[in-house]
């Protein structure tokens, strides 16, 4: 189990790298952390012609404050994103999120920008880049543009990157104030890809009135799968444990569209969402109530 | 061959230059390479652990990186960690609290023990559990592994 051969360019700027995955298309893969890639590259499962390397290129390492948010060059590493003080004081959703991304090793190796443009229905980012609706800076040798989390993620494994784009940084935008967060998931094994999870966030007016609701669940579909009528039961009424049940039976039942396979029946993760959801807005409920 | 990459890299404090594929994986290039065989090769996906190194002090799966990008950096095996008449702390608890039967997932869970302990040096026993998640054991039942853990803590201290 070896990859195939493959021409290895490893490029110390940004334009040089949109040089060549302009010149080689769809022959060319960029090769972030490579912790999603190399395992489809050892399966032959993925066999580029070109592998542009972009991990000698640290000015795409950067975590900064942007607009009341941050903003995070594509190839910070989970485990520095763990560890940031500025992810942990504006954004705590991600900060409780990066330990239940895989484990330390690929952590240590795995980027930000890597996972989000694998945009692997599993992957906790990209649920949590959605519910926080991320903006993602993508470059090309013509310019750069602005695209948001609801148009970048476009189905299974699928984003809307061209071969000649590459996604440079991920912007997170402040909440509002009085908005609480949750991130809720089960896996069979600590760290291993989890059978259901729900990322939620609330906002309430000064009358614990819900303003704003968003959910939106890994594993269950082509790609992160939002609850709009759901959000809907919520938004502009008091939240009690009654619409909560009532919310989570909503979106397990009608708008997510879970699979079967070994490791769990559709059924079954419909169940989960439906527990996971009423955790998550009650987590995010009490959150919101706390906060400023 | 046409397609070649002058490695430069320091592995356990020797430095090496290797005519290297790009697409020999780290944990081929130790071993076949370099003849440093304590890094174990079990499932080349990322998933098992025992390809564990330290990339720059931190734990990595070598199966998941290709050799050349390694290029200037420092690598420790567990080789790197002691010698037969003079182990390593964290080896010697493992030999006396029977953490290994085959030892084929041993040096990943040394590897990814070393700086680990360093940064938490009075685990729980959760803690430890939490740390080693990443690396499969079928032998153990990791309890003993748990054991020597906490014993090596206590050595290491």
């Amino acid at each position: 189990m070896k990859p195939a051969p493959f021409k290895y360019c490893a490029p110390h700027s940004v334009p040089e790298v949109l040089e060549l995955i302009n010149e080689h298309g769809y022959d060319a893969k960029i090769l972030a952390g490579g912790q999603s890639l190399v395992p489809m590259m050892n399966f032959r499962l993925v066999q580029p012609a070109v592998l542009v390397d972009i991990n000698n290129i640290p000015e795409l390492s950067y975590i900064e404050p942007h607009e009341n948010g941050i903003r995070l060059g594509a190839m910070v590493r989970h485990s520095q994103a763990e560890k940031d003080p500025l992810i942990k004081e504006k954004s705590p959703l991600i900060h409780e999120t990066m330990p239940q991304i895989a484990t330390v090793q690929i952590r240590n190796r795995g980027t930000i920008g890597g996972s989000l443009a694998h945009a692997d229905a599993s992957a906790e980012l990209v649920v949590v880049s959605s519910v926080l609706e991320a903006k993602f800076k993508i470059q090309n040798q013509k310019g750069e543009r602005l695209v948001p989390a609801n148009e970048f993620f476009v189905g299974l494994l699928m984003t809307s990157m061209e071969p000649e784009d590459l996604l440079v940084e991920i912007q997170i935008p402040a909440l509002p104030p009085r908005s609480g967060w949750s991130i809720k998931e089960v896996a069979r094994r600590p760290h291993d890809f989890a059978l259901m999870g729900v990322a939620a966030i609330l906002t309430l007016d000064k009358k614990d009135r819900c303003t704003e609701a968003r959910m939106v669940y890994l594993s269950a579909g082509d790609g992160p799968i939002s609850a709009p009528e759901a959000a809907n039961l919520l938004i502009g009424n008091e939240i009690t444990p009654e619409l909560i049940s009532a919310a989570s039976e909503k979106a397990s039942i009608d708008e997510i569209d879970p699979g079967s396979d070994i490791h769990a029946t559709a059924e079954f993760r419909r169940h989960l969402a439906n527990v996971l959801t009423r955790r998550a807005l009650e987590e995010a409920f009490q959150r919101a109530r706390g906060g400023k | 061959m046409e397609n070649t990459f002058e490695l430069s890299v320091t592995v356990n404090g020797t430095s090496y230059q290797e005519s290297v594929d790009p697409r020999i994986l780290l944990s081929d290039f130790l071993r076949d390479g370099l003849g440093l065989t304590g890094t174990h090769v079990g499932c080349e996906h990322g998933v098992c652990g025992a390809c564990t190194v330290l990339l720059n002090g931190a734990p990595v799966r070598s199966c998941l990186i290709f050799a050349p990008q390694v290029h200037n950096q420092e690598i420790m095996t567990v080789e790197g960690l002691g010698t037969e008449d003079d182990m390593h702390p964290l080896q010697e608890a493992f030999k006396e609290a029977h953490a290994l039967q085959c030892g084929f997932c041993t040096p990943g869970i040394l590897t990814t023990l070393l700086p680990w302990l360093e940064d938490n040096p009075n685990p729980t026993e959760d803690d430890i559990r939490e740390a080693i998640s990443g690396n499969l054991c079928r032998c153990t039942g990791y309890q003993h592994i748990v054991d020597a853990v906490k014993l090596a803590a206590e050595k290491m201290n």
